[in-house]
């Protein structure tokens, strides 16, 4: 599997009134295949706006994403994306959702049935197969859309929120089930979350971005999410570098919040 | 003509008015009817089966909406009360007769008149007046003249009609001599008043000639409201029989024809050209001025111009029927395209999925639910659109069987007529339901 390198990458756009919004600004990243990135940031900053470029569904001002060899121009089964609601296609069942990818390419019916089947196993949704998604809770829906994203075996997964609209319990399954699937898959993972346990939790690599213009503000190198893939993730919550790491991170976004405020204040006085 | 323009206006309004004050006795006696029924239905609901439900525990139903439903047996009595009110007031023979409302008078009444003269002398002569239904003939009846100038008189009246008797002309000393009637049944009278007798009025003219007015009870005359048996013995007819060459079949088959074909023909236009509108902004552009002028326009308004230009066959209705149908598929269509979530379009693009199977996999299937609300809709603008169409013009259809029949006052095919209209639109209304709780059953669910 290839490598993902964000090359320089710039955002700028006009506003409808005037003037410039400046959503990311000389982003520079380096993904070694498999690896599992996790992106803080307070709102405004940019990390949706990168997930979209990464996607291709926006194309940057400046910079280029380089995914191999080849280099990243619009949307492609080879970056698969997880949404916050799922996004899940009501009309269909969950069979049909999860082989949505592989119907697309033209696989045939049989040999999709397998991955499917497979897949669906994998999330613990097997005796669910032919519900309408509508039927299922949130947490089922997500890994629905986990199965459905992993179903086209791609060399990239992106998450924006893919856990945000679940409730605690849920959640905390559900992280586990991200980390035992980033390990088994070996996939290149990114993922954007407002919550900083989260990004602890499953991020070999934490991204802190900072807002005005979008930008890299801190970068951690961290040790939790190979010891989540063994072990609890309770467990892993306990261990003192965590709660440093979660202090730490947590106050550097309080004082980029306050100064978001005061400028605002400024500029309103 | 302006300047009277709002004095014309003010007329009318207290026409109107005057009009709903006359109703509203009966708006209230009908509303004191529900309370009644309702009052009724809750005691034998508490004598019979308390509630023990979890609705039942709801202490607050007012405002709550989950709490109102529709109650079934409130519908049912409702259904039922409209046929027993119909029946009591058409004399049906399908209620008992103390059901019925008092009905016009008929058989024999009489009553007396006193003839003065200038010179004082007076006599009395009686009239004996024999209402007969309006079906039958009847002579009027042979009566002695009796003692005196002033002789006795008889006059035969169909129900609900009234006659003038020309009593002098049969009395010995008559209008030419200065005789006047100046009492009736003894009570006395002057020209221009009236006096209550045993079967109803009888009034006097401005010359002092007896207007006889039988009671016409409070029942309605047929040619107004045929009893309900009546409307259903010329259902029966027509349908074995058929009406003007055509039978009852070929008149609704005719307008669900026109209704079908015209729809059909509109939504194959208008669902394209929506999702033109709903994916290019060029195409939105172009189309939306003409769409958006044309939806407020009401088919019913063009159907003159379709006449002029197709004429009255069944090109020209269908055309107004695409017409009808065509807008509302367009923006429903529309709408059900810009619906989707931008989040399920990138999911499939980045599933891999070309702009073809986009689509075809998520576009229209997300914009089913919309086009089944606007095909709801459009087919019942149709429906109602092809009987007013056919009230203008038509060979044959349910719109020109009533139309028609109302120019030879056969009120019993009217209503018969509108009856089956309203049966049939509601049974479109029905079916796409079902259509749609079939073939799109995630809608609001997404």
């Amino acid at each position: 599997m290839p490598d993902l390198l964000i090359d320089d990458i710039s955002m700028r756009f006009d506003l409808p009134g005037g003037g410039i919004v400046e959503a990311l600004k000389n982003v520079t990243l380096h993904l070694k295949e498999g690896e599992l990135l996790s992106v803080l940031g307070p709102s405004g900053c940019g990390k949706t706006t990168l997930l979209n470029i990464l996607a291709g569904f926006l194309a940057p001002t400046e910079g280029r994403i380089m995914l191999g060899d080849h280099r990243v121009t619009g949307p492609d089964a080879e970056r698969g994306m997880v949404f916050q609601q799922g996004a899940l296609f009501e009309w269909m069942s969950v069979r049909e959702n999860v082989g949505f990818g592989p119907r697309m390419a033209g696989v045939k019916a049989a040999e999709r049935r397998e991955t499917v089947d497979h897949l669906l196993d994998v999330v613990g949704l097997a005796q669910f197969k032919e519900k309408a998604v509508y039927e299922l809770s949130g947490g089922m829906q997500q890994r629905v859309a986990l199965a459905r994203c992993l179903a086209n075996d791609p060399d990239v997964v992106l998450m924006d929120e893919p856990l945000g609209a679940l409730d605690a319990l849920t959640r905390e399954k559900m992280q586990g089930l991200v980390l035992k699937l980033w390990k088994e898959t070996g996939k290149t993972v990114i993922l954007i979350t407002h919550s900083v346990e989260e990004a602890l939790l499953l991020g070999e690599r934490l991204i802190v971005m900072a807002p005005r213009p979008g930008r890299i503000h801190q970068t951690y190198e961290l040790p939790f999410a190979e010891m989540g893939v063994g072990q609890d993730l309770r467990e892993v919550k306990k261990h003192p570098d965590f709660a440093k790491t979660r202090e730490e991170i947590l106050s550097m976004i309080w004082e980029m919040e306050e100064e978001i405020m005061g400028r605002n204040e400024g500029a309103h006085a | 003509m302006t300047p009277f323009l709002l004095g014309d206006l003010a007329a009318e309004f207290v026409s109107v008015l005057r009009t709903i004050l006359y109703a509203a006795p009966y708006i209230l006696g009908y509303i004191l009817l529900i309370l009644a029924a309702l009052a009724l239905y809750s005691l034998a609901r508490r004598i019979l089966r308390p509630a023990s439900d979890f609705r039942s525990l709801k202490t607050v139903t007012f405002g709550d909406e989950s709490a109102v439903r529709s109650n079934g047996v409130a519908s049912v009595v409702s259904v039922v009360l409209i046929f027993v009110l119909w029946a009591a007031f058409t004399g049906s023979a399908l209620l008992p007769s103390w059901l019925h409302a008092p009905g016009a008078f008929t058989g024999t009444g009489s009553f007396t008149y006193t003839v003065t003269l200038p010179d004082g002398r007076s006599d009395d002569a009686t009239v004996e007046v024999l209402v007969y239904p309006r079906e039958s003939e009847a002579e009027a009846p042979e009566v002695a003249p009796g003692e005196g100038f002033a002789k006795n008189d008889s006059i035969a009246i169909a129900e609900y009609r009234s006659e003038l008797l020309r009593v002098d002309r049969n009395d010995e000393l008559g209008r030419d001599e200065g005789a006047e009637i100046t009492a009736i049944d003894g009570q006395p009278v002057a020209p221009g008043e009236s006096v209550r007798v045993g079967f109803g009025r009888v009034a006097l003219s401005g010359k002092g000639t007896p207007n006889i007015i039988p009671a016409t009870g409070m029942q309605m005359e047929p040619i107004w409201l045929p009893a309900p048996e009546t409307v259903w013995q010329r259902l029966t007819e027509i349908a074995s029989t058929g009406y003007r060459n055509s039978t009852l079949w070929e008149h609704l088959g005719y307008s669900l024809f026109r209704v079908i074909v015209g729809f059909a023909l509109g939504a194959m236009v208008g669902i394209p050209l929506g999702y033109a509108m709903g994916l290019s902004d060029w195409f939105r552009g172009w189309f939306d001025p003409i769409v958006e002028f044309m939806r407020p326009v009401p088919p019913l308004a063009l159907i003159p111009l379709v006449i002029i230009w197709a004429g009255i066959g069944e090109v020209g209705k269908i055309i107004l029927l695409f017409l009808a149908a065509l807008w509302i598929m367009a923006i429903a269509a529309r709408s059900g395209v810009s619906g989707v979530a931008i989040s399920k379009v990138h999911a499939a693009y980045s599933l891999g999925a070309s702009k073809w199977q986009v689509l075809r996999h998520v576009i229209i299937p997300n914009s089913l639910p919309e086009i089944f609300t606007g095909a709801r809709v459009a087919m019942g603008v149709c429906w109602g659109t092809v009987v007013a169409a056919e009230l203008v013009a038509a060979e044959k259809g349910a719109g020109m069987m009533i139309m028609v029949a109302s120019k030879f006052q056969s009120t019993d095919i009217v209503i018969m007529g509108i009856v089956l209209i309203g049966i049939i639109g509601f049974g479109i209304d029905m079916l796409m339901r079902r259509a749609e709780r079939w073939l799109v059953p995630w809608k609001g669910r997404g």
